[in-house]
């Protein structure tokens, strides 16, 4: 399968999954933009996959909270990327979220109005151009809320509602919008969490799995795929169940 | 709590185990936390990795700093394997100077084990190519070392097994190569006198190590198959290789999922293994012939987890070297002790070592000799009899592959020791870091 060329913005670069979609961009030859919020931790990155994939990698501060910055930060890029991944998110604590409205506001305005109102700013722009592709990494949590990480998962299901509209208005246009669901994987965000292996992505995977649905313009993708399926079952379960249930 | 355990899978023991992801954060664990090691892939076979109270693993300090490709010199975060260099690096034509018999070791574990390969006696040890050491030590400075910086901490923390402080970077130099590829040659020697013989009358090969079938007995002990390699020149590579010039490296889809039973290696099927594997060898011997890069360096590499094959009970390596005047017959004499016991150890491998110049580095000028044991009742009196010998010898163990000697034949065959001891207290007074081998062997 043949790569796309271009360039490659990432938001969310000092992630696990942010590095490694860098990487595997970056691997097979595409300049690749770091955007986040610590300067040096993003230096730090850049030098990394310099010498490991003898590709230049630029860094920018961003901050998806900040919405003040928005056009300046897309304005000092070196040049309007070919492509933007938004990978960032937060998981947060559920407990602390249920009684502290100002940690379940950050929650939420992290995981969906932040990279909403970013991606959306860049489809003006991309729409403008008649091209470009815009990738929202959202989350399986979004597909149904469950009590366990509900503040988190509505805040994604929101987002892939979001995507899932912006791809209905930039179809025509030359603008692909695709959506990464990914289940469970193994990062900062799930550490010390008990994972079962055989549904747990490495972050290397997640990153090819972008790359590759970049390349073949996939609308909505889940990383391990067996989670459409898993996805499809908790989804057909009847409320008068689910709400009984302990997920 | 953790349960961890080296290579060998003994002894096992309890650990907290934290992840440390930049260098600010290792420096600030080293300062504030006591009974520590750094941890890299575990590749040590005893207890060296294993922290007193706390472990931490350097696997996310995995960041490339610097690569200069006119003069090959290499800055990485302490937790970079040797696997990912040479990934990144052998298409663009570098290799480290000094590889160990497997690629999945953090520099910060080479540098504190000091590893050796197959060029010892030609190109020394892995510490003899690190120029610069970003150390972060217990009492909270994080200093330079090098030859002409900090030369005693420099010279202590190469071979010093983690206890002088944590390594966060290091500056060492790659050498270039034309390709991936290593000239193999193969020389068939039917006892210990005749392998010793072709490696000393092939000093000036690049590589060499011999695999000695250690179930031979009599005028067969010490039976062996001796690889000599080079590295390959560009215009040496035949047409069909050279559209290959940096083979891709093989991920191991071969790996033992589970423990064998503890049955299975046994006088028998080591017997019948050691047969098939000297014959294969044999049959190759003679010609030279062109063999990828990875296979020839990294053999075990391609069996993931091989040392299940050893069962849950786990194994013990004995590696020694024994000084060159007496070598021969001294090896000789071990060689015969595990062939009379009947245990099932495969294979020995055997390399001539030089001498080396970290304070606490096994190599010096002679021949050292590797062998596995299962765990097994009878098995670490049997080894304390073999420890005799070497030190009888003014011979010497290797602490990377250590889990079992005893604290007097430590002390016994290194002169450094106490040197050692001196230096730590000066960056390290409250002997903070600290792992089971550090309180088994009195470090």
């Amino acid at each position: 399968m043949t790569g796309i060329s271009g360039s490659v913005l990432i938001l969310g670069g000092l992630s696990d999954i942010g590095r490694a979609t860098a990487m595997a961009f970056a691997a097979k030859g595409n300049r690749v933009q770091l955007a986040g919020r610590d300067m040096s931790l993003l230096q730090r990155e850049a030098a990394d996959m310099a010498i490991r994939t003898r590709q230049s990698v630029s860094v920018h501060e961003f901050d998806v909270l900040k919405t003040e910055t928005f056009d300046h930060f897309i304005d000092s890029l070196p040049a309007l990327p070919d492509v933007v991944i938004c990978v960032i998110g937060i998981l947060g604590d559920q407990a602390t979220a249920e009684v502290d409205s100002a940690c379940a506001a950050r929650i939420m305005r992290t995981n969906f109005e932040g990279p909403a109102l970013i991606l959306d700013a860049f489809a003006e722009r991309f729409l403008a151009r008649g091209s470009g592709c815009i990738v929202g990494v959202s989350s399986v949590a979004g597909d149904r809320g469950r009590a366990s990480n509900y503040v988190y998962g509505s805040a994604k299901a929101g987002f892939t509602a979001f995507l899932s509209g912006l791809r209905n208005r930039c179809a025509t246009k030359g603008v692909h919008v695709a959506t990464v669901k990914p289940g469970f994987v193994r990062t900062r965000m799930t550490e010390g969490m008990k994972l079962p292996a055989f549904l747990t992505a490495e972050p290397s995977q997640v990153g090819e799995a972008i790359a590759r649905a970049v390349s073949a313009k996939r609308n909505v993708i889940y990383t391990l795929s067996i989670w459409r399926v898993i996805m499809a079952i908790v989804c057909a379960i009847p409320d008068g169940v689910f709400k009984k249930l302990k997920l | 709590m953790t349960r961890l355990a080296g290579w060998g899978r003994y002894p096992v023991a309890e650990s907290a185990l934290v992840t440390v992801r930049s260098e600010l954060e290792l420096a600030d664990a080293t300062r504030k936390t006591a009974g520590v090691i750094s941890r890299g892939l575990g590749r040590s076979y005893g207890d060296a990795a294993i922290g007193a109270a706390t472990s931490l693993s350097t696997l996310q300090l995995n960041r490339f700093r610097a690569f200069d490709a006119a003069t090959g010199l290499l800055t990485v975060e302490g937790g970079v394997s040797l696997a990912e260099i040479i990934s990144a690096l052998m298409p663009s034509g570098f290799f480290p100077a000094v590889v160990p018999g497997t690629r999945f070791v953090t520099v910060g574990g080479a540098i504190a084990s000091d590893v050796h390969g197959k060029n010892h006696h030609r190109h020394g040890g892995f510490g003899d190519h690190v120029t610069e050491i970003k150390l972060a030590t217990a009492a909270g400075d994080v200093l330079t070392l090098g030859a002409d910086q900090n030369k005693d901490l420099f010279l202590a923390t190469i071979g010093g097994m983690g206890l002088t402080g944590s390594i966060l970077e290091a500056t060492f130099r790659l050498r270039p190569i034309e390709n991936g590829w290593i000239r193999q040659r193969t020389i068939v020697a039917e006892n210990l006198a005749a392998t010793i013989a072709a490696i000393e009358e092939n000093d000036q090969s690049t590589y060499s190590v011999a695999w000695i079938d250690c179930l031979a007995k009599g005028s067969h002990l010490g039976r062996s198959l001796v690889y000599l390699g080079e590295h390959v020149a560009g215009d040496e590579l035949g047409a069909n290789h050279k559209s290959n010039r940096t083979p891709a490296i093989a991920q191991s889809r071969l790996g033992v999922p589970f423990d064998f039973p503890s049955f299975a290696l046994n006088h028998w099927s080591v017997d019948v293994f050691n047969e098939l594997y000297f014959r294969m060898g044999a049959r190759k011997a003679g010609k030279p012939f062109l063999i990828k890069a990875d296979p020839y360096f990294f053999p075990l590499d391609t069996i993931g987890n091989w040392n299940r094959i050893y069962g849950r009970r786990g194994f013990v390596q004995h590696q020694s070297v024994i000084p060159l005047k007496t070598a021969e017959s001294v090896i000789s004499e071990l060689l015969d002790r595990i062939s009379r016991r009947g245990d099932a150890s495969f294979l020995a491998v055997l390399k001539k070592l030089g001498a080396s110049n970290g304070l606490l580095s096994f190599p010096m000028p002679g021949y050292t000799l590797a062998l596995d044991f299962p765990v097994s009742s009878g098995l670490f009196e049997f080894l304390d009899e073999l420890d005799k010998i070497v030190i009888a010898a003014g011979g010497r163990l290797y602490l990377a592959k250590d889990s079992r000697q005893s604290r007097e034949t430590f002390e016994a065959s290194y002169p450094n020791a106490e040197k050692f001891r001196d230096i730590r207290r000066t960056v390290d007074p409250e002997r903070r870091l600290q792992s089971f081998m550090a309180r088994r062997l009195g470090l």
